[in-house]
This record gives structure tokens, sequence and C-alpha cells, in this order.
């Protein structure tokens, strides 16, 4: 209780604002409406004349790349979704409905399951720009957050749409990736019994996986926004780890940032828009077209691309509940890189030593792609384990030890300075950015 | 403390006490509120009735095995030939993970009933692969043996032998 005498002489009067109307920078028609729903100001302030570091390169065109797909993801879901049958008996033959009577209906299915796939592309890289420039440090390390979780999201989403249409993969890979609970000590059973909603993956697996596969889509909306609402309050990092100073350092989002995105965005859909049309099976597993059968494993089963290093990761060690923890936290340990780096410089481009160490980081998340793919025996086996133990070195050993020994080169003072030098050979980067 | 009206130590236990007792009351209340949400994704009744099946064996061969659908998972039935039960009888208890005679895993020993679901990640093995005459999974190399044994892999147990009886001496009841 406080202690405060509301009866005393010395209550202090302060006025309210319940109401703030007003402050639009707009006239007319949209002034009214932004007065009192200010999103009008909102876009203004923060796409048109919002700064943004004029050295950003085309990594930084992936945001909203990401933002376009998830955004095509959506519609292509929706409209499946008004074709789609979510019980074990009609799924698979409802996706083929799709395919073969649905007018257009290839072309959205095509799209939907391409796009899963580009949209992890885009992640990845996107993820590398935040590595490669230290964009999770201070004071972005929970945009860094975000974006994990966001990642998570995604995973969990992707596995769930791929259950969907209920063939030999879709159907196993259920199963394992299920089963994985069971790993958790004493709950585990129980909680995989109910996730299924029966004794196996069946009927009502499917029907809940169909909801919750777009309920979580969604749910990736949310954390989008909240991912840039804290963008705009943070600030862009850049190539040069710098922070802007005053507008000799910066560009206005609109025109520049916008019509560089474009052109980005552009040239990533032509090159899906050719993969789909020319390709659109690539990637998928021709098991996938057999209808799920309860009684058979296919022979090789294998993830979604997008996941074979983790699955490496699982399969490396012969222990299930540690293959579990292993492969959970090889993912988890991105989230604590912003407290594992303790160098004050954000982009590699000044720090040559640990420039190294992230390329080999890339090569090893690719060594486990490809042995995620081969199959658990004799030397893969040999190679994942060097793989694993490379991936949980290089959070837990490399990065602390070399942001503390590391001598970074010498660094402009500012982000035009950096162009300068940039333009006059003193610092190399690549070219085509 | 100023105010002796309000605040009294014996008030404040008193308050103490409403305070327990509603956030008490609350949790209780948000408990009963979730878990029917949580419940409804757990096997319902008629599930669960689907329990039992009754399986004729007359026309399995010796050496043969049939494949039975069990709440969803396979389930071997294997009428082992006499060198097979005499191979699972007598391998060492020592050499095994988890542990277990072949007289436990069996109701009568020409009749091996397993749950055909790997113990690893829940994959159907197959018969007649791996290197201990039993079964092999193909997801992650997991090797059982004519037990259904785990010999080698990442699963950590024997493939489960599910409840079941004989009705008669051709016919077993699971469930
Ligand atoms: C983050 C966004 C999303 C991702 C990454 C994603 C991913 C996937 C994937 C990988 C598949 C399997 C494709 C195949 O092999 O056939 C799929 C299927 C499906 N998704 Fe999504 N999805 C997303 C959003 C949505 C949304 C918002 C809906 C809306 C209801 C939706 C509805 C469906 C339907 C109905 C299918 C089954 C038809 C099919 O298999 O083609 N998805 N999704
Ligand atoms: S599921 Fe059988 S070895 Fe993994």
């Amino acid at each position: 209780m406080t202690e405060k005498n509301f009866n005393s002489d010395s209550e202090i009067i302060k006025p309210v604002h319940t109401s703030k109307v007003g402050g639009s920078p707009f006239k007319g028609v949209a002034g009214w409406i932004d007065n009192r729903l200010p999103i009008l100001r909102i876009f203004k302030y923060e796409y048109l004349d919002f700064q943004v570091p004029k050295s950003l390169n085309y990594f930084w065109s992936l945001g909203g790349i990401l933002m376009v797909c998830l955004i095509f993801l959506i519609i292509t879901g929706v409209t499946l979704g008004m074709h789609y049958k979510p019980s074990s008996s009609e799924a698979f033959n409802s996706v083929e409905k799709i395919m073969r009577d649905v007018n257009f209906g290839w072309l959205i299915r095509y799209a939907h399951m391409n796009l899963a796939s580009f949209f992890f592309i885009a992640v990845y890289l996107h993820i590398f720009r935040g590595l490669y420039y230290g964009s999770y440090k201070e004071p972005r390390q929970l945009m860094w957050l975000l974006g994990i979780i966001i990642f998570f999201m995604m995973m969990a989403t992707a596995f769930l749409g791929y259950t969907l249409p209920w063939g030999q993969m879709s159907y196993w890979g259920a199963t394992v990736i299920t089963n994985l609970f069971s790993a958790i000590p004493v709950v585990g059973k129980f909680i995989v019994t109910w996730l299924w909603g029966d004794y196996a993956v069946g009927d009502s697996t499917l029907n809940r996986f169909y909801v919750l596969h777009w309920l979580i889509a969604f749910g990736i909306v949310g954390i989008v926004v909240f991912h840039v609402i804290a963008l705009h309050i943070v600030g862009s990092n850049n190539p040069s780890g710098i922070e802007p100073v005053d507008t000799r350092d910066t560009v206005s989002f609109a025109p520049y940032t916008t019509s560089k995105d474009l052109f980005a965005m552009l040239v990533f859909l032509l090159i899906f828009v050719l993969f789909m049309m020319y390709i659109p099976n690539y990637l998928g597993h021709p098991d996938n077209y057999i209808p799920a059968n309860p009684l058979v494993t296919p022979a090789h089963i294998v993830p979604e691309w997008y996941f074979l290093p983790y699955y490496a990761i699982l399969r490396s060690i012969p222990n299930k509940l540690l293959g579990v923890i292993a492969m959970v936290s090889s993912i988890a340990m991105l989230g604590l890189l912003p407290w594992l780096d303790l160098s004050k410089v954000r982009s590699s481009v000044f720090r040559p030593i640990w420039k190294q160490f992230i390329f080999l980081f890339v090569l090893d998340f690719f060594l486990l792609m490809y042995l995620g793919k081969m199959p658990p025996e004799g030397v893969y086996v040999i190679l994942s384990r060097i793989g694993l133990a490379y991936w949980f070195m290089f959070f837990l050993i490399i990065t602390p030890l070399v942001s503390i020994m590391e001598t970074p080169l010498q660094m402009p003072n500012s982000i035009h300075e950096y162009e300068d030098w940039k333009k006059k050979g003193k610092i190399k980067t690549l070219k085509i950015f | 403390m100023s105010n002796k009206n309000n605040n009294s130590p014996e008030k404040k236990n008193r308050r103490d006490f409403i305070t327990v007792a509603t956030g008490a009351l609350a949790a209780v209340g948000v408990g009963a509120a979730i878990w029917p949400i949580i419940n409804q994704m757990n096997p319902d009744s008629s599930v669960k009735a689907l329990a039992s099946i009754e399986v004729d064996l007359s026309s399995i061969k010796e050496g043969q095995e049939t494949v039975v659908l069990w709440r969803g998972k396979p389930v071997f039935i294997r009428r082992r030939t006499n060198e097979q039960i005499l191979e699972a009888q007598k391998v060492d208890l020592k050499d095994l993970k988890d542990p277990e005679p072949d007289s436990k895993r069996v109701k009568k020993a020409e009749w091996l009933v397993l749950i055909g679901v790997c113990t690893h990640l829940g994959c159907v093995p197959t018969f007649g692969k791996g290197e201990y005459g039993g079964w092999f999974c193909p997801c992650h190399g997991s090797v059982y043996d004519v037990s259904g044994r785990i010999r080698k892999g990442p699963a950590p147990l024997n493939l489960e032998v599910p409840n079941y009886e004989f009705v008669s001496d051709t016919k077993i009841k699971i469930g």
C-alpha cells in the first residue's frame, strides 16, 4: 500500500490523454484517417523517409524476399486448402485431384511445394548474412533471437506440411519425427501418443497436423511483425558493421532501397519460376507419390534437403536420447551466439581470422547436408562425427576464443569513410556486392 | 505502516491468506479449463475400443511370417524353425543391450509375436537382413536377432512383445 493521503491538499492534479487525435503529416481524407488510425504516418516514417546505411549490399534484400515468399506461401496454401481433405482415406487422392483436375491446381501445388524450399534457401542466406556481418551483436540480440524462433517455426510448418499429401515419405517422416519425443525420459511415450491421438500415426494425426500447419504458418506472420518492429528500433546493420551517424552515411528507404530490393526479388522469383516450371519435383522424393502404407517403410527415408544437416547430426550418435539432444541443440547454438562472440567488431570484413572459421562452418554445413543423404554406415558415420565436432567447437570454443585473441584490422570511422576506402581498394570485398 | 487502522500486523496476515487463496483458486480454475483442451488430443474411447484382434495361425508355415495391423501398428507373427529357436536360446545375455532370455519373449517357442516397430524412431524393420538372422531397420540401421532383441544400432530396446494369448492351438488374441 502506498502512503499517499488522497484527502490532503498536496494532491497532484495531472492532465490525462485519452484522446490523441492529431499530428498527421497528411491532409484531407488521408489525414482524417491517419489522425484516427496512424497507419499512414507509420508507413511514411518507417518505409518512405526511413534512413538506411548506404553501404547495404544484396544480402540485405533477403528480408524482403522472405516476406514475399511468406505471402505467396499463404496465398497458395489457402487456395490449396480449398481442395485438400485432411483425412487418411482422402488426403492422397485429394492431392492427386489437385494435380490433375482442379483448374491450375498443379501450378498452385508446385508453387507451394517449391516456395517452401526457396523460403529455406533465402532464410539460410539471411542467417549467413547475420553471421558474417555480426548482425546478432548489441543492440540486435533480440532480433536475432526472434529470427531463430521464426526459423524453428518454419521447420515445424514445413515438416507438418510435408505430412499432408499422405504419401510414403509423409507417413514415415511423420513417424520418425514425432518419435523424437519418445527419447524424453519417463513422459516421452505419453507425449507421442498424445501427439498422434492414436497408437500410431493415423487419421487423427493428419487432421491435427493440417490445423497446426497453417496455424504455425500464421504464427510466423506474427513473429515476423515483431522482428520488423524491432528492426525499425535498432536499425539495419551493414557490411561495415559501423553505425550510421549522419546523412552522409545513409540513403532513404524509398526509392533507393525499394528499387534495389525489387530488382533482387525479381531475380529471385525468376529463378524460382524456372525451377518450378522445369524441375518441380527435383527437391522432392518419388516415394511420396506412393500412398502411405503403415506396414512398409521405404528402403531409404530421407528428410527434405533443408533438414539434412541436422538429420546427419542425429544419426552420427548411436544413442537415442543423446542423438536427439545433439540435433536440437545444434540449431539452438545459434541463439547463444550474441553471448559467445565477445568481439566488439561486428563485420567479418575486419576480422580476418574469424572470417575463415565462418567459411569452414559453411563448408561443415554442406558436408553434413551431404552426409544426411548418405546411408548411416562406415566412413559416412565417421565424417558425420567430424562434422558434428566442428559444429559445436565452432560455437562453444572457436567463437569466444577468437573473439578475445584476434586483432581486428584497422577500421574506418564512419560508413562514408568505409565507402571511400572501398573505392581506393583499401578494403577488399566481393565486387558483385 | 503509519496508518493503524489498515495495516496492523494481524490484518496483513489475513490479507496474505486472501492473496494465496485467490491465487490457488485461480490456478485450479485455469488448470480445469486447460485440461480438456489438452486431453482432447489423446486417443478417444473409440480408438481404445479397437484394442484387441484375433488372428488365425493355421495358414502360417514353418519359417514364415504374417503381418497384421493392430492399433495402427504392424504386428509380426513368425513361426520359427528349430534352428532359429536354438539360435535365439543359446545367445549369452551378456552380449545383449537389453538383456532378456528368449523364453521370456514367447509363449510357445515356435511362435514369436512382436510389434513390428523399431524402438528407435518407429520404422518397420525388414526380416532377413542384418547379421543376426533377424530384422534390420532401414531408417538408421538398427539390427535385431531372431528373438527380436536389439543387437546393434541406435535403438535402445528390444522389439516389444504385445499382450496376447492363445485362445486355441491355432488362434491368438492380441491386446
Ligand atoms: C510458412 C509457410 C508455409 C510453409 C513453409 C509450408 C510448407 C508446405 C509444404 C512443404 C507442403 C508439402 C508440399 C508437398 O510435398 O506436397 C505443404 C502442403 C500444404 N500446405 Fe503449406 N506451407 C506454409 C503455409 C501454408 C498455409 C498458410 C496454408 C493454409 C491453409 C497451407 C496449406 C497447405 C496444404 C492444404 C497443403 C497440402 C497440399 C499439398 O501437399 O500440396 N500452407 N506446405
Ligand atoms: S527407426 Fe529404426 S533405426 Fe531408427
